[in-house]
């Protein structure tokens, strides 16, 4: 039985303009990604993943080439249906700066429900469940700046499981914490993965992108390699 | 969107920056309380002013000679045009409960080597009862004494405690008026109200005494007239307009040589004199609203900047432009809010204290407070909207990038 693509790249270019120099970040990539996939996209920095990563994640469109996310081309919309797709589809994980300071965490977890115009109570009992999945439920009343790194990062797992996203897409989720609590989190990603969920990594270290069943390297914009274990 | 989140989000968001909040809301604060001290200052005056004038009379419609005098002590060359037969037309009249011409000037008045300068009014019987005038020792003159040119005068309190001894009988002694000799026959018991002419300071002659020995002048100062009751007084200053207009044969409504003035007239007169001086003087307070304002606009952008990686944030779990827009506007509303209502709070205090201070009542209207919040908010929405478009236009990745 063959799994739906869910991300679908067919030969991706972008190319930035400042001033006078432009410098072509993709250079016509083509991937797909499928359902139930745990995929990890590394390079060296200026190796293109960061701006794969914001087409993933519709937070920019290609300058050629055609992304669909799930069926739909991401080219075509306006700032607000992106805005729109990013809430219903992708569920982000940082490196840093994750959570809303001066906000609980479980107004964090609400906010994606907000955006969608979910009712209040239906926020609050989600967002519980969500935080009791990842086990951080006793701290849905702390501050985001009163706990430590790797809750702030199981928070950020729950604001993005939070909508039921296509994928979840964590840029170097493991960068600012230490290597223990890294592993932890790690596993945590790839239990979800065992569980149903699509996720995509971007890192650029490889101790890291082991924890992935398939790892894309970029290099200079191109594709390299990409190995399925 | 959930306003109620978003405000309490505001709420948060302000009190997490307490001292910088205060002092961006300083300018607020003073503005609407410099206006709302202002206005209560202004309303409180008029309504003291109004109040005094009230007790003068309100029934009371006075004539003057001459074209139409705008607001009280304007000056006008003497004009002779109303005489004692204008009086006694328009005595006849409906509705006119009683009438009198006065002759009015100031002239020395003495006692047995006390020497004053007295306002000094020629005034008919009629006059107790339009100015309701109390006699406390002694009685007012009656008509047979104003026509018979009687050499009697009725004085007031100031008049007595300046001329005679303490505890001195006043009653029929002959005080000297312009150097001719009156003899007293009544005291006025204290009155409270201090219009144009106070009769407290005042000596009271007979009309015609007046007019023929002491300043020999056959033309009036002024005709009061007292109406039945205050629903005549409109019809009373018509009848007289147009029976004044026909004994002077004037046809032409801008030739008058008289001015009919009643007390509501004056009181509107003084409410708009007031009325403009409060909003001048609000206007000018109003200044360091805008300048709160721009105060505002600067600390929004700040924050902006500030918080360009929490804008990127909220644009990757799906924030909208209009959703980034909705919230910092409303932090700048919040703002301006509650510096408007702690601005509310400090000028009604501050009202009340200066009401007691120079004894004048103490109003601060429902309306003035409603206004007050009004501006504030349009305040926060109008300074606050640069800053908030400009966050909700930043891009997604430059602000997440942004260090």
């Amino acid at each position: 039985m063959k799994k739906k693509s869910i991300i679908s790249f067919k030969d991706v270019t972008k190319t930035y303009v400042t001033g006078p120099v432009k410098h072509q970040a993709l250079k016509g990539i083509s991937f797909e990604i499928k359902k139930g996939e745990f995929t990890a996209i590394v390079g060296a920095s200026g190796s293109g993943k960061s701006t794969t990563m914001n087409i993933i994640g519709a937070l920019d469109i290609p300058t050629k080439g055609t992304y669909l996310l799930n069926n739909k081309n991401i080219s075509e919309y306006n700032d607000d249906e992106l805005a729109e797709m990013r809430n219903k589809e992708i569920g982000f994980v940082f490196q840093s700066f994750n959570l809303l300071p001066r906000t609980t965490v479980l107004k964090n977890v609400e906010r994606p429900m907000m955006y969608a115009g979910i009712s209040a109570d239906k926020r609050k009992e989600r967002a519980m469940k969500v935080l009791k999945s990842v086990g951080i439920a006793e701290k849905a009343d702390n501050l985001s700046n009163h706990i430590s790194g790797g809750q702030i990062q199981r928070v950020a797992i729950a604001r993005a499981l939070v909508m039921n996203p296509s994928i979840i897409l964590a840029d170097e989720p493991t960068g600012n914490i230490d290597s223990k609590t890294a592993h932890e989190i790690m596993k945590f990603l790839a239990k979800l993965n065992r569980e149903g969920n699509t996720i995509i990594l971007i890192t650029h270290e490889n101790h890291i992108a082991k924890y992935a069943k398939r790892i894309i390297t970029l290099k200079d914009g191109k594709i390299i390699s990409d190995k399925k274990k | 969107m959930d306003y109620k989140e978003l405000i309490s989000l505001a709420l948060s968001n302000l009190k997490g920056n307490f001292l910088r909040t205060l002092l961006t809301m300083l300018g607020i604060i003073i503005g609407i309380a410099s206006v709302i001290i202002i206005m209560s200052m202004g309303q409180g005056a008029t309504a003291s002013i109004v109040d005094r004038i009230s007790t003068l009379g309100a029934n009371t419609v006075n004539i003057y000679p001459g074209a139409r005098r705008r607001g009280p002590g304007a000056i006008s060359e003497t004009v002779t045009s109303l005489v004692l037969k204008d009086v006694e037309a328009i005595r006849k009249l409906e509705d006119v409960e009683a009438v009198s011409g006065v002759v009015s000037g100031r002239t020395s008045v003495s006692y047995q080597g006390n020497n004053i300068s007295s306002s000094i009014n020629g005034v008919e019987a009629d006059y107790q009862l339009i100015q309701s005038l109390e006699v406390d020792l002694g009685s007012f003159f009656d008509k047979s004494q104003v026509k018979g040119m009687s050499k009697v005068a009725v004085i007031g309190i100031d008049v007595v405690s300046e001329l005679f001894e303490e505890g001195e009988e006043t009653l029929g002694k002959v005080i000297r008026v312009d150097g001719k000799s009156f003899r007293v026959i009544g005291v006025l018991e204290q009155n409270d109200a201090s219009g144009m002419s106070n009769p407290n300071e005042a000596i009271y002659i007979p009309l015609d005494t007046m007019m023929k020995t002491v300043i020999g002048q056959n033309y009036l100062g002024s005709i009061s007239v007292l109406a039945v009751d205050s629903e005549a007084v409109d019809g009373v200053v018509e009848d007289v307009d147009s029976l004044l207009m026909d004994r002077h044969e004037i046809l032409d409504e801008d030739l008058k040589d008289f001015t009919i003035m009643n007390f509501q007239e004056m009181i509107s007169t003084i409410s708009n004199v007031t009325g403009i001086l409060t909003t001048l003087l609000s206007a000018i307070a109003a200044i360091s609203l805008l300048v709160g304002g721009i105060g505002i606009m600067n600390i929004m952008l700040v924050t902006v900047t500030e918080r360009t990686r929490e804008i990127g944030l909220l644009k990757s779990i799906g924030a909208k432009n209009n959703h980034i827009l909705t919230q910092f506007l409303l932090e700048a509303v919040v703002l301006t809010v509650t510096g408007g209502l702690i601005g509310v709070a400090i000028g009604t205090g501050a009202s009340f204290i200066i009401a007691k201070a120079v004894d004048i009542p103490f109003i601060v209207k429902l309306s003035s407070i409603g206004i007050a919040v009004g501006v504030s908010s349009l305040v926060g929405v109008v300074f606050g909207y640069y800053p908030a478009r400009s966050a909700a236009k930043l891009n997604p990745i430059d602000a997440l990038r942004y260090e």
